[in-house]
Parts: C-alpha cells; sequence; structure tokens
C-alpha cells in the first residue's frame, strides 16, 4: 500500500486537529502538522510531502510567501497545494492560484469536502 | 534401434492419435446429427398433426400463450425487483451522505470541545473560543465578554475584526448582550443582512448552570459565509456550555495558584 505523505501548514491547532481529523481517513496517510509558513518551508524542504495543506493568514511568514517559495524549489513544482483560508475574497483566490496554488478553499470548512479534494489530487 | 527409427515411431503414433480424436469427433457429429434430425422430424409431426387436428393446434396455442404469459410475468417480476433494488440503492446513498454529514459536523463539535478543554490558561481559553468561532463558524468581527461580579457588567475581554476598545462594556440585562446573558439564552438578530456594527448577529450567553460567565458576540461573517447553518447552532450550544465551563475552570484554577503561591510565601517568611 503506497504512504501518501501530507503538510499542514496552519497556526490554529483547532484547524490542525480538524484537518488531521478528515485526512486521518484516506489510507495510508502520514499527517506532518507545521505551526506557520516558516516551520512548513523548514519541513517541505527538507522532506518528501505528497501534498501540502496552506492556510494564508499566519504569523512568521505567511502562505502566499510559502507557496511562491515552494513554487521556486524545481523539485516541488509538482506537490499538490490546497489552500484553506478565512480570505474569500475573488482576488485573494486569483493572486493564491497565480502564485501556484491547485485548490482554494474557504473557511468555515467541512471536513468531508478537505477530503474530497485531497482525495481527488492525490488520485486516491 | 536407430534414433531415426525412434522418431518415425513416435510421430506414427502422434499422427495415430491424432486420427482417434479426429474419428471420435466425428462420431460425435454424427451422432448429434441423428439427434437434430430426430427431434426436427418430432417437432414436423407434431406441427403437421396440429394442422390437421385443430383441437392439437389450440393446445399447442395454448401452451404457447401460457408460455408468452410466464415470460411477461417472469419480466414483470425482474422489473419490479430492480424498480425496488434502485428505490433501495438511492436510499443508502441519500442515508450514506445524510451520516457522512453527521460524521463531519461531530468531528467539528469534537474539535471545538476537545481544545476548549486542552488548556487551564484563562487567557488561551479564550484565544481557543475565538479560533473556534472564526474558523468553524466563519465569523469577522466578534467580542468575547467576561462578567465582572462585583460591577455586574460584561467587559470585553478579546475582539477579533475591530479593536476591543471599540466594544463597550455592557450592563447585565441592557441590550441584546446583556439581556442574552441575563435570560441565557442564545439570541439572533432577526434580519441577518441588515448592516448595524453595534448590534450583534448572534449573542451566545455563557453560562454554567445558572450562573452566567460571559458572553461571545458576533457582529460580522466572512464574506463566503452567507447564514448560519445547523451546526453552528450546535456550535453556539457547545461554546454556551464548554467555553462558559473551561473559562471558569481557568479563572478559578488561576485564582488558587495565585492563592498557593500568596500562601507558600507567607510560609517562607514565617518559617525564614
Amino acid at each position: 500500500m503506497r504512504r501518501h505523505r501530507i503538510l499542514i501548514v496552519e497556526d490554529s491547532p483547532t484547524m490542525r486537529q480538524l484537518l488531521v481529523f478528515a485526512l486521518k481517513r484516506i489510507q495510508g496517510a502520514e499527517i506532518v502538522e507545521a505551526r506557520d509558513g516558516m516551520d512548513g518551508l523548514r519541513k517541505v524542504t527538507s522532506d518528501h510531502f505528497d501534498l501540502a495543506l496552506v492556510d494564508i493568514n499566519m504569523p512568521v511568514m505567511d502562505g502566499l510567501k510559502l507557496i511562491h517559495l515552494i513554487r521556486d524549489e524545481e523539485s516541488l513544482k509538482a506537490m499538490p497545494i490546497v489552500v484553506i483560508t478565512t480570505e474569500g475574497a475573488d482576488e485573494d483566490r486569483e493572486r493564491a492560484m497565480a502564485l501556484g496554488a491547485d485548490e482554494y478553499l474557504t473557511k468555515p470548512v467541512q471536513a468531508g469536502k478537505v477530503l474530497a479534494v485531497v482525495k481527488g489530487l492525490l488520485k486516491v | 534401434m536407430s534414433q531415426k527409427d525412434s522418431d518415425l515411431f513416435e510421430r506414427a503414433s502422434e499422427f495415430l492419435a491424432m486420427f482417434r480424436r479426429g474419428a471420435e469427433f466425428t462420431r460425435e457429429l454424427v451422432e448429434e446429427n441423428a439427434r437434430l434430425r430426430r427431434q426436427q422430424l418430432e417437432f414436423e409431426t407434431r406441427q403437421n398433426d396440429a394442422a390437421q387436428d385443430p383441437k392439437e393446434w389450440d393446445r399447442l396455442r395454448e401452451e404457447l400463450v401460457d408460455r408468452i404469459q410466464g415470460l411477461e410475468s417472469e419480466h414483470q417480476d425482474a422489473l419490479e425487483r430492480l424498480g425496488a433494488l434502485e428505490q433501495e440503492n438511492r436510499s443508502f446513498a441519500e442515508r450514506f451522505l445524510q451520516i457522512e454529514e453527521e460524521n463531519n459536523n461531530l468531528a467539528n463539535l469534537y474539535v471545538a470541545s476537545f481544545q476548549l478543554h486542552s488548556t487551564l490558561d484563562l487567557q488561551e481559553v479564550v484565544r481557543i473560543v475565538v479560533e473556534i468561532v472564526i474558523n468553524l463558524v466563519g465569523a469577522e468581527v466578534l467580542c468575547v465578554f467576561a462578567l465582572d461580579e462585583r460591577t455586574n457588567r460584561l467587559e470585553p475581554v478579546a475582539a477579533e475584526g475591530r479593536e476591543r476598545s471599540s466594544f463597550g462594556s455592557v450592563r447585565l440585562g441592557e441590550g441584546s448582550i446583556g439581556a442574552a446573558v441575563e435570560q441565557g439564552e442564545i439570541v439572533y438578530r432577526e434580519n441577518l443582512t441588515e448592516s448595524a456594527p453595534d448590534d450583534p448577529l448572534v449573542c451566545i450567553p455563557l453560562c454554567v448552570g445558572e450562573k452566567p460567565i460571559g458572553a461571545i458576540a458576533l457582529f460580522g461573517l466572512l464574506v463566503q459565509k452567507e447564514r448560519f447553518t445547523p451546526l453552528d447552532h450546535e456550535l453556539f450550544t457547545l461554546l454556551g456550555g464548554h467555553a462558559a465551563t473551561a473559562m471558569l475552570a481557568a479563572q478559578l484554577h488561576g485564582q488558587s495558584e495565585r492563592k498557593l503561591n500568596t500562601m507558600q510565601g507567607l510560609i517562607e517568611l514565617l518559617t525564614k
């Protein structure tokens, strides 16, 4: 069975727990948590991940900067990125998608919706 | 015997075996042919008899009509069974979606409850309350009030979307926030779309039993949040009880910590 390594970059412990809860339903999923953009960058560049869930508003380094840096890294260009944010305006969505995000979900988000999107991107 | 002779015998035996199989197959074909001829003859005889004898013809026709009716009835049964199975399938799919939704809602409620009781630090509890209301409900502007028992006023202790100082303190029983806390009931603004920055969309009183602790007032929702969902109402009820318990526990813990420190300081002073 193939293992799927997923990185959650989110400053809210509540959201992290909810996302872990949802993603645990993917068979063979290994979930790693990062509490801000910088922590996320450190983790994503030092280990292999099949997908990353990224919040936008975070301390130390925001999600948009993180997506930009991830897409600058040759080895991470193809890794799917799902943005989960409170920012629901069209221009925020367009900015994130232009930087290289694959999906853009707005909070409050249902665990089932996240699961469906992640499964679709991981093709499981 | 030379190798050449041996090969020759082997090939001859193979040829003989093949010939026998061919013979056997031909015999089977002849038998099948004979059987089919007999059957054809039988049918022709019945057909001729029927053509000459109207009774036999009627009997044959009745047999065929019965057979057709039987097949039609079987076909109808099969269609009905298929319809019932499709209906069952649809209701299973609907039930699955309902359970999926309930599961997701329970996940939200579990996470909210887990987080609220994960600390005994009052500031941390209040931060978690704000986080839950933003992330799980989708509020943009909110304020958490704590009841000051000496003055009987609700004082803002945390805010999001606006400066905390912009939310004034509220006397218990006054306005929608004060009334909600005094009555211990969640109060919703009638018109959610109407812009009224100082009138909360919803006010959730925080009570432990009958004892009021404070309130959470939501003044604005995120752009993508159009209305409250059934899950939001569940979350409000959960927050009303669990956030209040968590805040009271944290307050009591803080007080006991302070008392302990004072007593320890006093003991140290006396024993020196």
